[in-house]
């Protein structure tokens, strides 16, 4: 982005500071609303296509087939119906802090979208510290969530956004002590640079790279889907509970606008996962050169949506833990396992040569494990399906 | 060290019940969905997949009804309202055994308040030709509440039943009047017998068995079906 600008502002001959700062601004302004309107606006609508049919699939239902072929327009059926509806806001409610807050969450998640990798030359922007503004970014969404639940004037909107905020803070610790480790191996904060660190191959990935990565993989996975509110950590939005948590009062787009961010949150924590352990947008060298640029965004939008699928899969498993036990689940288990990580891989990194016989050992050990594991969890699974000896069905279209 | 052993236990414990149960949502990825997806996408009709019993909208064989009102007399909440007219007797097959039974009456007005019918089959059960009987239609759903109020003979059936009543009471007005006439000779040539005991055994006798009178009130039944309401979910 910053090279084509710079070519073209060459070309037109500018070299005033004020022009190249305007026009660098409107470039960036260009380039984000066109990944907002092509890619997070859809995204995040397809995702929720995507989670209401396997949630219907795992609930033996249909789910929506009804808007297009097999119901893949309903999220603009239903986009368009918020659109419509009356923006409600409560006499009693603090109006303007009421307006900002979808924009706060909203914007959270957007700016994460700045250093999110898509292939090695599409990223808005390949910050040298990259992951430390991922991190930074996404706390606009904590007191986007705390100023909605304030500002509602309502108690269950309270208490949902207090909830939201003791979650927020507290997962934030595992998540970022989970990246940190990353970040030692690959001895870089850029996004680009933890993806260049890595292979094409499953035992080049950080998961798969040492024990401690292993198990930061898990511990990042866990409580980034506390962060976003996900199941079985939605206690913010718990409806038995709190009705709907923060955006009790919310109605119409302002509602929408909560939804399109959580929605795209499970983008942006299944990316964030895809580029610090997944080996990102890496693909084999046998790619021929001409197709590379379309195959790695392939690639790591494939990896993403398989940990799309994986967060929503889990929502439909586990029931909601209670507020204790996710305190319990964080402070006695993913912050300490987290801080020992961090040891480990400090140890790791200074003692173990990279691409020796020991770390590549251990790279291949560790991937037999994970097939060992998923071996089990197939053989589960069709223990599962004999057990009830249903009839089997593997067309996903109904 | 035992707490160390528990905090381990507890963490193999977590991932082991998590992948079992996520082993179990997943094997419902591989299995077809129950859903009937009512209305239009069903593998086969709808009634058809209605049980044989199910107690659906009421509705009436007139041709078959021969008015005894005992429906209307069952009804706890008397949503059924009967009038009816004399005609010439005739013989009906009964719905149920399929027995020959004489109808003797024609409704001219059958009414069935569907909004407040409860479904009891208190009506049903004690029909003798199995007239009113259960249908499988249920969808009642309407914009007014008096499309349901169920006005089973249609003008065009009233009027012809009523010029049938009007005819068969004519024909027994001039049976009666010829009847009496007979009498009336015998009675001036013979020393009388009561004249009252002629006249009653006088419809028994003549019991004309195909007069033209039934024969057009069957016709007009069959005729006059498809003007006659249809069930409120047809439309």
């Amino acid at each position: 982005m910053r090279q084509f600008l710079d070519g073209l502002l060459k070309q037109w001959g500018v070299t005033n500071d004020l022009v190249t700062v305007l026009i660098y601004g409107a470039g960036m302004l260009l380039f984000a609303t066109i990944v907002l309107l092509l890619w997070v606006a859809p995204l995040a609508g397809f995702t929720s296509y995507f989670e209401r049919r396997i949630a219907a699939r795992m609930q033996s239902r249909v789910g929506p087939n009804r808007v297009g072929p097999q119901g893949i327009l309903q999220w603009i059926a239903d986009g368009l119906k918020c659109l419509l509806k009356e923006d409600l806001i409560p006499r009693e409610a603090d109006a303007k802090l009421f307006k900002v807050a979808p924009y706060l969450v909203f914007f959270g998640m957007l700016g994460t979208f700045v250093v999110l990798p898509f292939s090695e030359w599409l990223v808005i922007a390949d910050l040298d510290i990259g992951v430390f503004f991922l991190m930074a970014v996404t706390a606009f969404v904590a007191v986007g969530i705390i100023i909605a639940g304030w500002s509602s004037n309502n108690k269950w909107a309270l208490l949902g956004g207090m909830r939201s905020a003791a979650q927020i803070v507290s997962y934030e610790i595992p998540s970022g002590l989970a990246l940190l480790a990353v970040v030692m191996t690959a001895g870089t904060l850029s996004t680009q640079g933890i993806i260049r660190d890595q292979g094409w191959a499953p035992w080049q990935w950080n998961v798969f790279r040492t024990p401690f990565l292993f198990t930061a993989f898990f511990v990042y996975f866990i409580s980034a889907l506390a962060e976003i509110n996900r199941a079985p950590f939605d206690l913010p939005e718990a409806e038995s509970e709190l009705v709907a948590g923060y955006n009790t009062e919310y109605s119409g787009m302002r509602f929408a606008l909560f939804f399109l961010a959580e929605w795209a949150d499970c983008y942006v924590i299944s990316a964030v996962a895809t580029m610090a352990f997944l080996g990102g947008w890496q693909i084999p060298p046998i790619v021929p050169e001409a197709a590379r640029p379309l195959v790695q965004v392939l690639a790591f939008v494939a990896k993403s949506f398989f940990l799309i699928f994986v967060v929503i899969w889990i929502r439909w498993t586990l029931p909601r833990i209670r507020v204790d036990q996710m305190m319990e689940l964080c402070w006695k288990y993913l912050v300490p396992i987290g801080f020992v990580n961090l040891l480990g891989t400090a140890a790791w990194v200074a003692f173990v040569p990279p691409n020796q016989a020991l770390a590549n050992a251990t790279s291949i050990a560790l991937c037999v494990l994970a097939a060992a594991v998923v071996l089990y969890f197939m053989a589960r699974v069709r223990y599962n399906l004999r057990a009830t000896s249903a009839e089997v069905s593997l067309n996903p279209f109904v | 060290m035992q707490a160390v052993a528990e905090y381990v236990g507890n963490i193999k414990r977590s991932a082991g019940t998590i992948l079992n149960g996520m082993a179990v949502t997943f094997s419902y990825m591989f299995r077809p969905p129950i859903t009937t997806q009512y209305p239009d996408r069903t593998p086969k009709p709808i009634t058809d997949m209605i049980p044989e019993r199910y107690r659906g909208f009421l509705w009436v064989d007139l041709d078959i009804c021969i008015s005894c009102l005992l429906c209307e007399r069952a009804c706890p909440i008397d949503c059924i309202k009967i009038e009816d007219a004399k005609i010439d007797k005739i013989l009906v097959t009964s719905a149920i055994d399929g027995k020959a039974t004489p109808k003797i009456k024609d409704p001219t007005r059958f009414d069935i308040n569907l909004y407040k019918c409860m479904y009891c089959a208190l009506c049903v059960e004690p029909c003798p030709t199995g007239a009113i009987h259960f249908t499988k239609e249920f969808e009642g759903a309407t914009p007014d509440l008096s499309d349901l109020h169920l006005r089973l003979v249609s003008p065009e059936r009233k009027t012809k039943v009523l010029e049938a009543a009007d005819e068969a009471a004519k024909k027994e007005a001039a049976k009666k009047a010829a009847k009496e006439a007979a009498a009336a000779a015998a009675a001036a040539t013979a020393p009388a017998p009561p004249a009252t005991g002629e006249a009653s055994a006088a419809p028994a006798t003549g019991e004309a068995p195909a007069g033209p009178a039934p024969d057009d009130v069957t016709a007009a039944g069959g005729g006059s079906e498809d003007d006659a309401a249809t069930p409120p979910a047809g439309e």
